[in-house]
């Protein structure tokens, strides 16, 4: 399998692109909207044409400014899956597979179950069916590159489930490098081998979705991934803790190391909540009103004062959870991790 | 009370702008008896207008066809400098008076025009000849076309045009699997409407070419040349030309019901258009 290579700089409105990346596997660019990552995907596949730089999949040379290469959108080997499905409305879901090559349409048709749907337009087809239309299409070209943009955004929170366990399987099959851009980090974390954390046209951290929760490389990267951000001042107790004061007033410990202003990343899975004040391993506690209370799947979502905690439905209940009253949220020390602030 | 009487006034008002817009139609056919109207079809000055008419007008959409779609694809699907001013010199015909544009042909193509020696050199005369009234037509004409095509044009959504090359198809078959089955409803619109402005070229036409019966007289030029040689006449060719209208509007209606308006088309994303280097 040919790896894609792919470092260049693009001008965009506000700020300049600038990526480097190796891609072997899959790969996901996360990162709030109007970050530049659909416009990575624009530059590897053809569509606009980055003044300096150099793109190529194994041996094969997309661009390089330098010998002012550049191959047009046909002529590069790259299935692009766009975020609407960009399906051709007035041709039918078998002319739509066969346009990229008639020969394996009908293959392609039966791999992604919509033969039953070939003589069909894309305006009667539901989300789901949409994008598999899509996925057969770009496949059917036998791309040696596969490139999807917001492969779920256009899904309902009922089919993206389904949806995200079956693109995973399909990718996890085909082995080919992929690049999926998204702004969410949790479907980033459960279809890509390495996360992409993009913001203003650069890489904040390059890293496997495990790390990037371990492992923050700054403050945005850890809100991003779900974290809690609490700001505060850091002083050194010892070898082993440091004294965070927030800025909210309470005290905070942590194992990691830190120094003047930091923040602290705590997950909210981290979190243990309560409603009496007990004594027990976690160091840190802080009390406050419950301002939130939000079930998400078979979890809820519980924010205590600056802090959210997630907890099971079950424990929610028995602690009879609701908004407006007081709770004690805990956490370890050694569940923190501190992030220099800007 | 004051409400029924401003129901009224509307009633009224529309009633009589109707009757305004439809009398003098109406009036062509029950001047005289629709028998009659027929029988003057036959006449011959009748017969070689419409074939003057039919001629140039077809000629004159196969130019305009021609040489209006490239232009408004590029107009529509590039920006570059001097774009807005390119566009607006398309639009100038629909806004000049008919009499200028035919003087403005005949000190173009003229004899004694600005391009009149070159033409003669190569052995070319335009003026007063059926390639005269062609040209005049197409002039006139050519905007409302072009017009409505860069309207279609813009109207076909960027990324279909981008994922159609992802999908290996280049820039020639892009245009002609996506681009213009997806523009044709606009297109032929736009078509139908220059069609019909060119059928009923008066102005330019008598300027540029004059009124020879069986080489440049058309339809309208024949109504007027025989206004006052045989009302019956004038009448049977304008009966005539307001079917050709009726018939070209209908189908106006008809091309804006196609199946996949842009409005069908799935939404526009953050692909921009597609730049054809």
């Amino acid at each position: 399998m040919a790896a894609l290579r792919a470092d260049f700089t693009l001008p965009l409105r506000f700020f300049e692109l600038e990526l480097a990346l190796e891609v072997d596997r899959t790969v996901a660019l996360v990162g709030p909207s109007g970050a530049g990552k659909t416009s990575v995907l624009r530059a590897i596949a053809g569509l606009v044409r980055p003044p300096r730089g150099r793109i190529a999949l194994g041996d094969e040379l997309w661009l390089d400014s330098e010998r002012r290469l550049f191959r047009k959108p046909d002529e590069r080997r790259v299935g692009l899956v766009f975020q609407e499905y960009a399906l051709f409305p007035h041709l039918t879901v078998r002319q739509n597979v066969a346009y990229a090559g008639k020969e394996r349409a009908g293959e392609y048709l039966e791999r992604f179950r919509i033969s039953h749907l070939a003589d069909v337009r894309p305006t009667a087809l539901s989300g789901g069916e949409r994008q598999r239309v899509a996925l057969a299409r770009a496949l059917a070209r036998g791309p040696g590159l596969i490139l999807l943009d917001e492969p779920l955004s256009a899904l309902d929170a009922h089919t993206k489930g389904t949806v995200r366990a079956e693109l995973q399987e399909l990718l996890h099959e085909l082995a080919l490098p992929t690049i999926l851009v998204s702004h969410d980090f949790e479907d980033a974390a459960a279809l890509a081998d390495q996360v992409g954390v993009i913001v203003d046209g650069r890489l904040r951290q390059f890293a496997s979705p495990s790390e990037l929760v371990d492992r923050p490389a700054d403050p945005f990267v850890a809100s991003f991934t779900g974290a809690n951000l609490l700001r505060g001042k850091a002083r050194r107790l010892d070898d082993d803790m440091t004294l965070i004061q927030l800025d909210t007033g309470e005290l905070v410990y942590s194992t990691d190391w830190g120094e003047g202003e930091v923040g602290v990343v705590v997950y909210p899975w981290e979190v243990s909540v309560g409603r009496l004040h007990q004594q027990d391993s976690a160091m840190n506690l802080i009390r406050g009103e419950i301002r939130s209370v939000v079930a998400v799947g078979n979890r809820v979502r519980v924010r205590v004062g600056p802090i959210t905690a997630e907890v099971t439905t079950s424990s929610a209940e028995k602690l009879e959870l609701a908004r407006g009253g007081t709770a004690f949220a805990t956490f370890k020390a050694t569940g923190t991790r501190l992030v220099p602030l800007a | 009370m004051r409400r029924a009487l401003l129901a009224l006034a509307y009633f009224l008002a529309s009633g009589v702008a109707l009757a305004f817009l439809v009398l003098p139609i109406v009036a062509i056919f029950v001047h005289v008896s629709p028998g009659r109207l027929i029988d003057q079809l036959s006449n011959p000055v009748v017969r070689d207008a419409l074939v003057v008419s039919l001629k140039t007008t077809l000629i004159a959409q196969v130019l305009v066809l021609g040489f209006g779609t490239p232009t408004a694809y590029l107009l529509a699907s590039r920006r570059f400098p001097g774009r807005s001013l390119c566009v607006t010199l398309v639009e100038l015909p629909l806004v000049l008076p008919p009499a200028v544009a035919g003087i403005g042909l005949l000190v173009a193509f003229g004899r004694f025009g600005l391009l009149g020696g070159a033409l003669r050199s190569v052995g070319i005369t335009l003026p007063f000849t059926q390639a005269a009234v062609t040209i005049a037509v197409a002039f006139v004409s050519s905007p409302l076309y072009v017009r409505q095509a860069i309207a279609a044009f813009e109207a076909v959504d960027p990324n279909l045009v981008a994922a159609s090359r992802t999908l290996g198809a280049g820039p020639a078959r892009t245009f002609f699997r996506v681009v213009l089955p997806l523009a044709r409803g606009g297109l032929g619109a736009g078509e139908a409407l220059a069609f019909a402005r060119g059928l009923g070229e008066f102005g330019a036409t008598i300027m540029f070419a004059g009124s020879l019966q069986g080489v440049t007289q058309t339809l309208p030029l024949a109504i007027y040349a025989q206004f006052e040689v045989n009302l019956d006449v004038t009448l049977a060719i304008s009966a005539l030309l307001v079917l050709i209208s009726l018939a070209l509007l209908i189908s106006l209606k008809l091309a804006s019901l196609w199946p996949w308006q842009p409005s069908e088309q799935t939404s526009r994303s953050r692909f921009g258009s597609l730049s054809w280097s």
